[in-house]
């Protein structure tokens, strides 16, 4: 399960400092655990692409963010996500809800969305956990260690 | 007098005081001739139109630093939703501008935009409290100092000549090492 309270205190247990976010209606539902009083700082932005460099700029100012958006966004954020990651070489970390990925795996959505997402993550270069029902929190700041101790950029995908 | 980004960027180099100066597009060909200051990055290679976002996020992990961002009035246009996320997120970035009407740096072709956008009202009705628009010399050079200072976010909207037939510049380090002097220079 990814509930609010439980990702929250998973990341900030990992040092991230900041959240960078244009949530979907699955992610959103973390908004309460995130401004609350044990809650993150919350960075709201217009664009996903803005998402990713608000937190390069972050990165370059020596801290830790998490940018959280939709597959859908990400689609968006493309040159923004090549530039950081592949130009500027920071170890920018996503987490990405893929809309409807259990309908699709049920041959039951007609919605592209779950098709297109780990494609084109791959297209990027970006190294990728997918995380489903059977994980936790605990798993979401495992792949985010990892990540970090190995100063690499990486995304993980929450299945919606 | 009408201004030459040149000139603009001089008058910005007088009075950047300690500010970090983050140039894009255009501006990375001219303002290594004005500043060569470990506080300087030259955002190139870029995701066009993220210039906003990348000092916003400088300024809110310094906050006692202020950030100026050199952007274009095309790499404005690409991204007008980040002065919303400006004037959400409170923090002293200064951002600039450049508005010649052109993408210059692909040969001088119009934007979309070209002499009929006002910036200066796009960001007061996005909610930033501090605008300022200089379209001659002289106001910039009289005006920029107080434009520079005190709270952000400020926008500073400066109407320059466009220039023709200039080729895409280069920065003048490579990014890691813009990086780690930057990094080494916030960290005094």
């Amino acid at each position: 399960m990814f509930d609010g309270p439980s990702v929250v205190a998973a990341l900030k247990d990992c040092g991230v400092t900041h959240i960078v976010w244009l949530p979907d209606s699955e992610l959103g539902t973390w908004e309460a655990a995130l401004t609350g009083p044990n809650g993150l700082p919350l960075i709201r932005v217009c664009r996903e692409g803005e998402a990713i460099t608000v937190a390069a700029g972050l990165m370059l100012g020596g801290r830790k963010p998490v940018v959280v958006i939709q597959c859908t966004g990400l689609f968006e954020a493309g040159d923004a996500l090549r530039n950081v990651v592949h130009d500027l070489k920071l170890p920018l970390f996503l987490i990405v809800g893929v809309r409807s990925w259990y309908t699709h795996q049920e041959g039951k959505s007609g919605d592209s969305c779950p098709v297109f997402t780990e494609p084109i993550l791959q297209a990027w270069r970006l190294p990728y956990t997918l995380l489903d029902r059977r994980h936790s929190s605990a798993d979401l700041a495992h792949s985010y260690r990892q990540a970090q101790a190995e100063h690499r950029a990486a995304a993980v995908l929450i299945a919606e | 007098m009408p201004m030459t980004q040149r000139q603009a960027l001089a008058t910005l180099a007088q009075h950047r005081g300690d500010h970090v100066v983050v140039t894009t597009m255009s501006a990375v060909g001219l303002w290594p001739e004005l500043s060569d200051s470990p506080l300087d990055f030259a955002y190139m290679p870029s995701a066009m139109g993220h210039a906003p976002g990348l000092g916003l996020g400088l300024a809110l992990a310094h906050p006692g630093r202020g950030v100026i961002i050199v952007n274009g009035d095309g790499g404005m246009l690409m991204n007008l939703g980040s002065l919303a996320t400006l004037a959400a997120h409170p923090a002293n970035v200064y951002l600039i501008i450049v508005d010649n009407g052109l993408y210059e740096v692909t040969g001088g072709q119009r934007t979309a935009g070209s002499g009929r956008v006002d910036f200066a009202a796009v960001a007061r009705a996005a909610g930033i409290g501090r605008v300022h628009a200089f379209d001659t010399l002289e106001a910039w050079h009289t005006g920029a100092a107080a434009a520079l200072s005190g709270p952000g976010p400020v926008v500073i909207w400066l109407k320059v000549e466009g220039r023709l037939g200039q080729k895409t510049p280069k920065p003048p380090r490579a990014m890691a090492e813009q990086i780690q002097r930057l990094r080494e220079a916030l960290a005094r």
